[in-house]
């Protein structure tokens, strides 16, 4: 085996890169953006498109604040950057009521009171509908281990498990 | 984070190319570990490497009649995937009680391979650490120590290699297979981490301009006996204070074979195949289960904090085997 070398090198400065065009569709809507390679997904949606319903909890993939479905796919939009998922399929908070209706995850977090302060929310709805899509929870026990990723500071976990089990029975896939 | 450039390949050798020209480049695949060090300042990579459009992303048999597990399948397809949940279950397992499903469907098994320690100093661009910056000391050592190693440390460093999937990983005796500009090599999953001795800044054999191309399992699975603990904080979304794979095959009430391998108490998965070798041949009982969890934790050393998790340890090892030997073999 050869003698391992050193894996971080001393700093380099490096001239400020170029930012680069994208192509995202954001909510059904193709969005051409310019974006500095370090721009995340989170702020992109957040500073750049005004999507302000993702939140900013930790920034750090621990808190599920900024969950969004990339290609269908629930994951922490804090830690990915948005030019990585040029050409992807984005959907926010913002993108599942459809013409005045509330998507049915939405309604039953209504219905079930759901929410204290709402800062989760739409991280824990988004992250529902993808865990939902997934198809490997049934059992509430399972429910919360598939769901552990998103903290709720109010703890409104209870009347979330009961949203998230209400959509289950009433749509049987959405 | 600091200002870097960024580049997108879609094959294996323009990756080893890139990472060759630029040792300041970081190859990035999920990305949940790489960002997370870059906003904390921690990783300053000058160009970043995107390897996701390479085709890695396909589990697929080998001709040893083993399962070939591409490094950019994620932990989610990896875990949930047919053949992996059917013929290597402790695998399945180890992946599924670590991070969140968010997490997972990000996580690639190169980029699992590849993570970083947690240790809270080394997070910490404040305070000295070894393995950040070799040379300024180490403050876990009599600092605040809960989460850190007591088998395999060093003087210098005293970190523990965060994964779940590579403790599964190296029960399993898994093959990395990795593609360098001097070709392609096999790595023994044991070879793959290293322990921190003098140079904790290093935590793989593998070289910089060396891309994990796929991890490849060998045939044998122990589907029938196997079992994943993991001791932790909370039930989820934490990291292992300690975990153990155990795999068994059975005759009857005799084992056959034994594999168990620990996290959360060393610099890499932990193996000691002579305490393995003690179970060949031994009955189900639980004073041959406690015998072998002695030998392991024979030479551990406890920092303070850290110390409740050599007994800790030694109650996981004994429970996961008991597990292990009392499932129900599947028809
Ligand atoms: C809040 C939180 C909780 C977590 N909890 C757990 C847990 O309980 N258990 C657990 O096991 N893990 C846990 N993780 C860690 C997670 O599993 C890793 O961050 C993830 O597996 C890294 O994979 P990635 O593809 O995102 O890697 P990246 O972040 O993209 O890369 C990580 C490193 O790997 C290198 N790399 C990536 N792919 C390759 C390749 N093919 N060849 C060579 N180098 C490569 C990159 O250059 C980089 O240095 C947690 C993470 C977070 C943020
Ligand atoms: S244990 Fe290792 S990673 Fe942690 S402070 Fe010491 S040298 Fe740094
Ligand atoms: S803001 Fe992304 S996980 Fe907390
Ligand atoms: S409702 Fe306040 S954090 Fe969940």
């Amino acid at each position: 085996m050869k003698r391992p070398i050193e894996f971080e090198s001393a700093r380099r400065v490096t001239p400020s890169p170029q930012r680069t065009q994208i192509t995202l569709n954001v909510n059904g809507s193709e969005k051409r953006l310019n974006v500095a390679p370090w721009t995340t997904l989170l702020d992109l949606l957040r500073e750049h498109l005004d999507l302000t319903g993702t939140k900013k909890g930790c920034d750090h993939g621990q808190c599920g604040a900024c969950t969004v479905l990339v290609d269908g796919k629930r994951i922490n939009s804090c830690m990915t950057l948005a030019i990585m998922k040029d050409g992807s399929n984005v959907t926010t908070i913002e993108g599942l009521a459809h013409n005045g209706t509330l998507h049915p995850l939405q309604q039953a977090f209504i219905d079930c009171d759901a929410f204290q302060c709402g800062y989760c929310t739409p991280g824990q709805i988004c992250s529902a509908l993808g865990l939902i899509r997934e198809g490997h929870a049934e059992t509430p026990d399972e429910i919360r281990e598939l769901m552990s990723g998103n903290i709720c500071r109010c703890g409104a976990y209870p009347n979330i498990l009961a949203a998230i089990q209400q959509t289950i029975k009433t749509t049987k896939g959405v | 984070m600091n200002s870097f450039s960024y580049v997108r390949v879609r094959d294996v050798s323009s990756a080893v190319n890139e990472a060759a020209m630029d040792t300041a480049a970081k190859f990035i695949a999920g990305g949940t570990n790489l960002i997370d060090l870059m906003k904390e300042d921690v990783a300053r990579p000058d160009r970043l490497v995107d390897i996701n459009r390479i085709p890695l992303n396909r589990i697929e048999q080998t001709s040893d009649g083993g399962l070939r597990l591409g490094a950019l399948v994620t932990n989610s397809d990896t875990a949930y995937n047919e053949q992996v949940e059917k013929r290597y279950p402790l695998l399945s397992r180890a992946i599924l009680s670590g991070a969140s499903a968010q997490l997972r469907n990000m996580a690639t098994n190169g980029g699992n391979l590849m993570q970083r320690t947690r240790c809270y100093y080394f997070y910490d661009t404040a305070t000295p650490c070894n393995k950040r910056e070799p040379g300024t000391g180490c403050s876990a050592i009599d600092g605040f120590n809960r989460m850190h190693a007591v088998l395999g440390t060093s003087e210098q460093c005293i970190a523990v290699f965060p994964s779940d999937m590579c403790v599964a990983l190296a029960a399993l005796e898994a093959i990395v297979r990795v593609t360098g500009k001097n070709g392609d090599r096999n790595i023994p999953f044991a070879d793959f981490h290293r322990l921190p001795g003098d140079t904790p800044q290093i935590d793989t054999n593998l070289q910089p301009d060396e891309i994990i191309t796929s991890i490849d399992l060998p045939p044998k699975g122990f589907a029938d006996h196997h079992a994943y603990l993991k001791v932790r904080d909370r039930h989820s979304y934490a990291f292992a204070l300690v975990s153990v794979a155990a795999a068994l095959e059975m005759d009857g009430n005799k084992i056959k074979e034994a594999r168990l391998a620990l996290g959360g108490v060393a610099h890499k998965p932990w193996r000691n195949r002579e305490a393995e070798a003690l179970l060949k041949g031994r009955t189900v009982t639980p004073d041959n289960f406690q015998a072998v969890a002695e030998v392991i934790m024979h030479d551990a050393k406890g920092f303070g904090d850290n110390t409740f998790k050599i007994d800790l340890a030694k109650r996981a090892i004994v429970r996961a085997l008991k597990h292990a030997a009392q499932m129900e073999a599947r028809s």
